[in-house]
Parts: structure tokens; sequence; C-alpha cells
């Protein structure tokens, strides 16, 4: 079924995006295997949002390449986007409209056949069931969280691009997100980047790790290669060695107890 | 040539392609707005509340003028039809610009625009969610004009839906060019979708003849489409002729507007994703 599984899904080649002499993201280059999940890490302003903005042919690059499943981002969306979908701690959903109102309403934006089935599937998978009709404005930071996944995971996409997707979540209904997320993976070999501050769900849920800092890739890897990388213990040590300058320290240091 | 789209799996099966989902993005775009307007009788109310009344005061001025005036004793309606028609030009564009301010508050266009959706299948919905805001404020107006004052818009007869007609699209072509002005510069412009169409009021010639304006006034208004409907409903209404001279000027300047307004809207959209606002825009 996975025809593709070994091919890259997510092709980034030299992406630039500058607003006036500031550059957000700076001839950044990776890619993204079919079928794996990938973190996007870096600390606030470190270009997580304005990659995925481009790869979702939302924001026009400045200079470089990205394909998303073979398709030139943004001018060949169209042939994709029924193919994709995101959350965004950056988006809402219309408040009045009730959650089944709101997942209709995605539904033929999607074109789904069998809208109601799967609608009724996402549903009872993301545990909406409670407040399927009551108006979204009216729920909780944690459940309009549960109805953006719910909205993002309804068209059944082949890439999935999370921004920051459990960040409001208590740690019960994150790590059933999680679980989730993981299932769906598993079932559609549907491929994953994902920007999260929450290190513990990198290292559970990620097969490479991209770490971006002002702009640029500082290292990239496995999650257990980079923690190896740069002698920590987890990848939150990791995070603050990239994040605070102090990567190469911790290289030469690693690398250093290595020789010794 | 395009490279080949890579194949996952065989989910596409699941998804309507081609003209079946381009219909059902439009019906999105409906649905999302009926929802909002449907579940809500305050503002259905609110909606027919400012043509009913505009619309009651210009009666209750004809009632008071007529007796005196030769004028209105001959035209009775001439107000009345004149404030409702130029409601369908002010709902025609409010409808418009309205839509696409409920998705900036609702911070929901990073979701539509990461969807298959196009714009043009977005304007398609805007402009059927606007026919539908104009038929329910201009028709309660019209319901309370023929109950109150015994006057019924459709004695213009068959042309009432070449002035409707015009006045709408009219409408449209100023609400696509404010759709995109309220994407360029932000909520702060949101004042514009409700101001924009007063400026055009006066060079409409809503009330009067064209004939009144100061002669370097009247080649600006002969180039507004709402200038030659509201000149072609004041020969119907007073002298019985319908204006086809009129009625074609009016449907080509709506072509040329209706494209302008189009092209504004598709160069701010086109701004938006240079600048990356559409993920950030919201109240």
């Amino acid at each position: 079924m996975l025809k593709a599984a070994a091919s890259a899904a997510i092709v980034v080649s030299d992406l630039s995006k500058s607003y006036g002499r500031v550059m957000a993201v700076d001839r950044v280059s990776f890619t993204v295997r079919a079928g794996t999940t990938t973190a996007l890490l870096g600390g606030n302003g470190a270009g997580k949002t304005t990659t995925l903005s481009m790869l979702l042919g939302l924001l026009i690059p400045t200079a470089g390449r990205a394909t998303v499943l073979g398709a030139k981002m943004p001018e060949e969306r169209h042939r994709v986007l029924p193919r994709m979908n995101f959350t965004s701690p950056y988006v809402d959903l219309p408040k009045r409209l009730t959650v089944a109102e709101n997942l209709a309403v995605f539904a033929d934006l999607y074109g789904l056949r069998r809208a109601r089935q799967r609608i009724d599937a996402v549903v009872d998978d993301c545990d909406l069931g409670g407040f399927v009709k009551r108006p979204y404005g009216s729920l909780s930071a944690g459940q309009r969280t549960r109805v953006s996944l719910a909205k993002a995971v309804l068209n059944e996409p082949d890439v999935l691009l999370l921004d920051e997707p459990t960040a409001s979540l208590d740690p019960d209904v994150g790590d059933r997100m999680r679980t989730y997320l993981e299932r769906y993976q598993r079932r559609t070999g549907c491929t994953m980047l994902l920007a999260s501050h929450h290190m513990g769900e990198v290292e559970r849920m990620c097969d490479d790790v991209i770490m971006l800092r002002a702009g640029v890739v500082v290292d990239q890897g496995s999650p257990r290669e980079l923690i190896e990388r740069y002698g920590r213990g987890n990848m939150e040590e990791v995070f603050l060695d990239v994040a605070r300058g102090r990567a190469d320290a911790a290289l030469a240091g690693s690398a250093a107890e290595g020789v010794a | 040539m395009n490279a080949p789209v890579v194949v996952v799996g065989d989910r596409a099966a699941a998804r309507y392609t081609g003209i079946d989902a381009s219909a059902r993005r439009v019906r999105a775009i409906l649905r999302r707005h009926a929802y909002l307007i449907l579940k809500s009788p305050t503002r259905i109310v609110s909606m027919m509340y400012y043509p009913t009344v505009t619309m009651i005061v210009w009666a209750f001025l004809t009632v008071y003028l007529a007796p005196t005036n030769n004028f209105l004793k001959d035209a009775p309606g001439f107000f009345i039809g004149a404030v409702l028609l130029w409601d369908v030009l002010f709902r025609g564009q409010l409808g418009v610009s309205l839509t696409f301010i409920e998705e900036f508050y609702a911070r929901n266009l990073g979701n539509l625009f990461v969807s298959p959706l196009t714009l043009p299948e977005y304007i398609a919905g805007q402009l059927t969610i606007s026919v539908v805001r104009a038929l329910i404020g201009v028709g309660g107006a019209c319901l309370f004009a023929y109950l109150l004052f015994r006057f019924s818009i459709f004695s213009l007869g068959l042309p009432l839906i070449a002035f409707f007609a015009n006045l709408l699209v009219f409408g449209w072509g100023i609400g696509l060019a404010m759709s995109g002005a309220i994407l360029r510069l932000g909520l702060s412009a949101e004042e514009l979708a409700w101001a924009a169409i007063f400026i055009l009021a006066p060079v409409s010639g809503v009330y009067y003849p064209i004939s009144v304006l100061p002669s370097w006034l009247q080649p600006i208004s002969l180039a507004v489409p709402s200038a030659h409907t509201f000149e072609g409903m004041r020969e119907l209404l007073i002298h019985g002729v319908f204006r086809w001279d009129h009625l074609w000027a009016a449907a080509a300047l709506n072509v040329v507007y209706l494209a302008l307004g189009a092209a504004v809207f598709a160069w701010s959209m086109r701004d938006a994703r240079r600048r990356g606002t559409l993920l950030q825009m919201g109240e």
C-alpha cells in the first residue's frame, strides 16, 4: 500500500524567507522521509512556523524551493492540499458554530465522500462526543485543541504539519493525543512534521529532529543521535545547548569525553 | 511539466475531485455562513432593521409631501423604491465584505486557505452569501413597505430584476475591493466596509436626477453603474419608459468594476502570502 514509504515526502532546498532586513529563515535544507515523524525544534523566533507556513503554501519564499509529495509549493499547492492538513495555535475555528458544524464545513472543504461517517469516526477517535453539539467558542482550551486535531485528521492527510499540537493539553489528554497520532500514522503511513516545545513528545514520537536557531539549521539527526552527540541525558538539555548558543561547547566537551 | 505527485495510500478514492470537489468547497463557505445566520434571530432582525427604518422615514416624507407635490402624487413610490434599491447596493457590498470580516474575527483565514479552497471558489461563496443577505435585508423592508404603505416593489415589473442585478453586481465589485483593502490594512480598515458605499451616494443620483449635479460631476456620475440604474428607475416610475441604454451602460460598467474588485482582492491575497499575514490575522 505504501508505494512511497522509503521516498521523500517533503524536500526543502536552500529555502529562505526575509521580511525587509530580517532573515526569518536562511537557506534551510532538509528532507522528511515518507511515513516518518520529524520535529522542527528551536526557540521562539527560530523560524519553525515560517518554515511550516511555506510548506503549506501560505507564505511565498524569498528564495529556495520546497516540494511536498512532489508538488512545488506554493505554485502547485492545489495539487496536494487535499492530501495535507495542519494545526496551529495561530488559527482558530468559527466560535459560534458547533463542533459538528465546523467539522461538516471542513468535510466539504476537503471534498470528503461519506463525510458523515468520517466525522463520526474523528469525533470518536478524538473523544469529542461530550461536546460535539456545543459552540466551539464555549469549549476549554484543551477541548479546542482536540477539535483542531480532529479537523487536521478529518481528510486523512498523507502529510500532517503540526505546530505545537499539544501545547494547551493536560498530561493525560496530551498523552491520549500523542497515542492517537502514533496510531493514525501506523494505520495510514502519514508523514508528520512537528514543531514542538515539548521535548518528551519529540523523543517519543520523532524519527528525526531538525534544530533551528535564528532561521538556520544548526543540527539534525535522530533524537538518540543528538543526545549522544551532545553528551546529554535527554532532548531538553540538547535543546537548551542549541537555544542558548552553547552547542559548540557541548559538542567539543562531548568529543573530548569520547577521546578520554 | 509538473512533477508526479507521490502516491502514498489509496485514500484519494474517499475524496471528490474536479468540479464536484469545487462545488463542495463553495457549499462549505455557504454552510459556514448559513449556520451563522440561521441560528441567530438577532442577526436576521439586524439585517432587516436598517433598510426597514430608512424606508419608513422616506415613506412618511412622501406621505407628508405628496398632497402638495404633483410629482409625488404621480409617482408615490419614488422615494420608497429608491431607498429599497439603494439598499440592494449597500447589502450587496456589505454581504461580501462582512463574509470576509467574519473570517478575520474568527482567525479562520489560515484554516480556509490551507484547505484546497481556491480564491475564485471563496469569492463564489462570498457573492452567494451576499445575495442571501440582500434578500433577507431588503426583502424584510419590502414586506413592511407593502404592509404599511401598500407600496409593492414588484410594481416595477420585470425591469426590477435588471435593477436588482445591476446594483448587486456593483456592490460585489466594491465589496471585493474592500475585502482586499482589509486584507492589506487589517481590521483597522473595517470601517471602510461600512462607509465605502456612501461616497458613491451623491453621484449615484438615488433621489434626484444626474442633471442636477454640477456639469463637472456628471461625467463622473455616468461612470458609476448605480447612476444609470437609478436614472432607469426614475424613467420607469415617472414616464413609464424602460431605458435599455441605461441598462447596458450599467451592465458594461459592472463588468469593469467587478473585474477590478476581484483583481484588488487577488492582489491583496498574493501580497498577504508574501508578507505572511494570512496566519496571523485576527482581532
